[in-house]
């Protein structure tokens, strides 16, 4: 069948609710009785807390109740992570403080009021009595010998230390013509979701019900946690996730908040709502990056690169969320880039120190490998006096190398990065651009290049690398009355997979995509799903829908073969539904056809409608609806029209491109104005485009984001100084240039979609880019590296 | 102590008691139950609270709702036309892919609702000086200028 809507920008089915401000969030569920929540937190970085008085508070104008850590931390089952590396120390963490806090913002009661106000209040009138520990703010002091320790019983503040990557390291480097080093950081950063964490908790006693309302990328994982951690059955707690508003991987989490609410909400027998605020959101929601580290690189004169190191200490925070552990081992999975490097090796210290856990934020440990990759290669292109493209081609695996086995233990399915080189090299005209740039140095101006190849894992991924399953799960069911229903384990939050799923649907069965519905995250409703992350909702949770359609069909072909009385080859599927093939026909036409046996019509009146066919022809409507009275199937065919299929993917996808940013530096200023900003991205088979541009887009500036301005600020107190937005600077509007995007299409086999993914590129692709093209721009004074993110003020001192 | 308070809220005269340190933001969401202005930062920073009162784009959250006693105000759910007709720039946004996961959507409607009023055909420069009070996190702004843009060429 002709493809009408896969391959089209077609509009969002998700916007008219949106832009009319008539989608709900968690704040925008009112449920009658609420009451509300608010948190004490830590205002110290390291302290141990003698005495929490709530003896005020308790007493306060509208305060119900109010929990500490001595009363609810036995009582919840720990916050829970989800990696296993071997010997690594897994700190005790509760859902309250009870002797020490371990970083600002750490939470130590919880008020519950009639309103939010009251609550707030009340929090106020909460007395703690801190005694201060030594703070350990700095990632390479903390992994020193000697203390401060921040879990004394462990007696360092070492977390894991991890070795990986396959080849002969120090030979490679010791037969390297030149070994180049270079210290570099990947700055903490805050992912920022606009719409702050949220949790709506109600206990339905009689039920012995537990429904939570999250802001969450993981219904159905949170839900199997929540239940371990509260202690009650999963089949009697439903996680539902409204509109989310934003997640960039801190809501695929299990937080201390979700487990508490529940447990308030079953004590009080009243639903009980916390919304965050976006100072606790910076204090206590996960950050992401956090890494210091040491690379060398070895090449041989002509460019050919030898081997990589690299030495890395990751500043994990003072406890594991979900993934935390697992963020640097994702960077050394990737630290061959798109390049063939014999030798590679990753040595990983985690390192515990009093700040929030860093876990999965947009990339997730692959932005911070691509960020090492991509600078070693300008470093080699510098030392070699190379150009930077060429030294990078140099390196590539052809097109005809793939799956290509990479000294990191992967396998890339496809890839053609010549071909997405090429192509941005063309839009930008590089060779003039370089002969622009020679003009602007002559004449005293400070411009740059900057180029990126960047290659990234997605569609996360096969169960076995996985710490809790790495399928997608979709139902495809048509309704009675001919409507289609799809539900999907990714939830998403703002991806918009109620377009793109209905898209593939809307294709594969005939239909047109307004009659076609996507559920998703509510776990009484959809079946067990693993979520919306790592750029693998529609590689893997659009192939589950995908393949549930192909089983869906082979039983309608069934049905309808029998409607017409036919033998099922002689059935074709088309736009129109199920018909008898030309050939077929053409003799049946000869030779009358029988009129086909149609269920008898008992109903009585107001009943739904019989299936209709005139013999040669059968809509899949009717199929439907025969398949649902069921009167009239095939011998020994279940009744009903709904398939419920959970894809594994038997590989990870591996997008790739090239983008490539024409920067000036202001003399006076130190300020960075983009001339040009081109990227050719290869996200495979792409279901829509407008979309697909989005996610680029959006990428692209979380990266110049970190890139120009952004930067968890903790002081040598551990005071957090970027607590708000006003302190904290997401990229706005007027900072940005006009991105021209482009795309290459090398499909995959991972799946049959031909799908890689693409929600993380931009964030992958183009943060070395952006420094890349500074650095070239200040290496006329001599500069060879700068650590991010790269401040006018420092760019400034170095001009002057 | 409360405060007797009285304004028109998208057409519809609104009397109220309320305490005089009740946010705007606040008395929208929670007294009228208007749950598509959004709170996003608490500090005036992101714009995903944005109201107009009295023609003006303001953001709710950094005022009293005392404060617009008397006042007219629009929310995004009284912004569509008569009939549910969407107006230009939501059905800008909606053209364009101006919006990802929605939240700061309303604010940032409401803001380039009043950019085109004061700049009819803004350049691509305009349009983004004149977001800079409103924060979007997803779409990297671009499908956002475009939904700016082919609204001002409906308007």
């Amino acid at each position: 069948m002709a493809k009408k809507f896969v391959g089209q920008s077609i509009k969002r089915t998700e916007d008219p609710r949106l832009i009319k401000g008539l989608g709900h969030y968690v704040d925008d569920i009112k449920l009658p009785e609420t009451l509300h929540v608010a948190f004490v937190r830590s205002m110290y970085a390291h302290a141990r807390v003698k005495e929490v008085d709530v003896s005020e508070a308790i007493n306060a104008p509208g305060v119900v109740a109010v929990y500490t850590g001595a009363d609810a931390s036995a009582l919840i089952g720990p916050v829970p992570c989800a990696s296993a590396l071997p010997d690594l120390k897994v700190p005790d963490h509760r859902v309250l403080a009870t002797d020490k806090v371990y970083f600002v913002g750490h939470p130590i009661a919880a008020v519950v009021a009639t309103n939010a106000y009251a609550a707030r209040d009340a929090v106020d009138l909460i007395m703690v009595d801190y005694e201060e520990l030594t703070p350990v703010v700095d990632v390479e002091e903390a992994a020193a010998e000697g203390g401060p320790f921040i879990h004394e019983k462990f007696g360092d503040n070492i977390a894991y230390k991890l070795t990986a990557g396959e080849g002969d390291i120090d030979a490679a480097l010791a037969g390297a013509d030149h070994v180049i080093k270079q210290r570099i950081v990947n700055q903490r950063l805050a992912p920022i979701a606009m719409e702050p964490r949220g949790v709506l908790a109600r206990y339905l006693p009689g039920e012995e019900e537990l429904t939570i309302w999250s802001s969450t990328q993981i219904p159905h994982l949170l839900r199997t946690q929540l239940a371990l951690m509260i202690g009650m059955p999963e089949n009697k707690l439903r996680v539902i996730t409204p509109e989310v508003g934003g997640g960039f991987g801190s809501k695929l989490n299990v937080y201390a908040e979700e487990a508490l609410l529940g447990w308030i909400s079953m004590r009080l027998a009243k639903p009980v709502k916390w919304i965050e605020t976006r100072r606790e959101n910076m204090q206590a929601t996960i950050h992401g990056r956090g890494q210091v580290g040491y690379l060398e690189i070895g090449c041989m004169n002509d460019g050919t690169l030898a081997g990589l190191r690299y030495n890395v200490f990751a500043d994990l925070g003072a406890y594991y969320q979900l993934l935390t552990p697992a963020i640097p081992t994702l960077t050394g999975l990737m630290l061959s880039g798109c390049y063939k490097i014999p030798a590679i090796q990753i040595n990983v210290t985690g390192v515990f120190t009093n700040k929030v856990a860093t876990d999965a934020y947009r990339g997730a440990g692959r932005p911070e490998a691509t960020y090492v990759v991509e600078r070693a290669l300008d470093l080699v292109a510098q030392e070699l006096s190379m150009d930077v493209v060429e030294v990078r081609r140099k390196n590539f695996p052809a097109p005809e190398e793939f799956p290509f086995h990479t000294a990191t233990g992967l396998f890339y399915d496809s890839g053609n990065y010549e071909g997405a080189l090429k192509k941005a090299l063309e839009m930008s005209d590089y060779a003039k651009l370089r002969e622009e740039q020679a003009k602007a140095r002559a004449e005293g101006r400070i411009v740059g290049i900057g180029v990126s190849t960047y290659v990234e894992i997605c569609a996360l991924g096969p169960s076995q690398a996985m710490p809790a399953g790495g399928w997608e799960s979709a139902t495809v069911r048509i309704e009675p009355t001919g409507k289609v229903t799809i539900m999907t384990g990714a939830s998403p939050h703002g991806q918009g997979q109620e377009t793109s799923f209905a898209q593939i649907a809307a294709d594969e069965l005939g239909v047109d995509i307004k009659d076609v519905t996507v559920i998703h995250g509510d776990t009484s409703i959809v079946q067990y799903g693993i979520g919306t992350f790592g750029s693998r909702a529609t590689a893997v949770g659009g192939t589950a829908v995908f393949i549930a359609i192909q089983k869906l069909k082979e039983k309608a072909h069934k049905i309808a073969s029998h409607l017409l009385q036919a033998d099922a080859t002689n059935v074709a599927f088309g736009e129109s539904g199920f018909s008898l093939q030309k050939a077929k026909a053409a003799v049946a036409s000869g030779v009358e056809v029988p009129e086909p046996d149609l269920p008898v019509g008992q109903a009585p009146a107001g009943a739904l409608p019989e299936p209709e066919t005139d013999g040669k022809h059968v809509t899949l409507q009717d199929v439907a609806l025969a398949a649902h009275l069921a009167k009239d199937l095939p011998p020994d065919m279940e009744p009903g029209l709904s398939v419920t299929y959970f894809f594994e993917p038997k590989n990870f996808t591996f997008p790739f491109g090239t983008h490539i940013a024409v920067v000036e530096i202001d003399r006076e200023t130190g300020d960075i104005k983009f001339q040009r900003y081109v990227a050719v991205d290869d996200c495979g088979k792409v279901i829509n485009p407008m979309l697909v541009d989005g996610q680029i887009q959006g990428g692209i500036v979380q990266a110049l984001g970190q890139a120009l301005y952004e930067e968890v600020v903790y002081d040598e107190q551990g005071q957090l100084v970027t607590g708000t937005l006003m302190d904290y600077a997401i990229p706005k509007a007027a900072m940005l240039p006009h991105f021209e995007l482009a795309r290459t299409e090398t499909p995959t086999d991972v799946n049959p979609l031909g799908v890689k993914g693409v929600g993380e590129a931009g964030t992958i692709g183009a943060t070395p880019c952006i420094v890349n093209a500074v650095v070239d721009a200040l290496a006329p004074f001599g500069v060879r590296h700068l650590d991010m993110p790269l401040k006018p003020e420092t760019i400034w001192k170095l001009i002057h | 102590m409360k405060m007797s308070l009285s304004m028109t809220v998208n057409g519809v005269a609104r009397e109220h008691e309320v305490e005089p340190r009740l946010l705007l933001v606040h008395y929208l969401r929670e007294v009228l139950n208007l749950t598509g202005t959004h709170v996003g930062c608490d500090t005036s920073t992101c714009g995903a609270c944005t109201v107009r009162l009295d023609g003006q784009a303001v953001k709710s959250c950094t005022m009293f709702a005392i404060q617009a006693d008397g006042s007219e105000v629009k929310t995004i759910e009284g912004f569509a036309g008569e009939g549910g007709q969407l107006h230009p720039v939501q059905e800008g946004f909606w053209e364009c892919h101006g919006l990802q996961c929605g939240y700061c959507t309303p604010g940032m409607i409401i803001a380039a609702a009043q950019l085109i009023e004061r700049t009819p055909q803004p350049t691509e420069a305009q349009i983004r000086h004149g977001l800079e009070g409103n924060l979007c996190r997803c779409t990297g702004y671009q499908h956002i200028v475009e939904a700016v843009q082919y609204a001002a060429k409906k308007s």
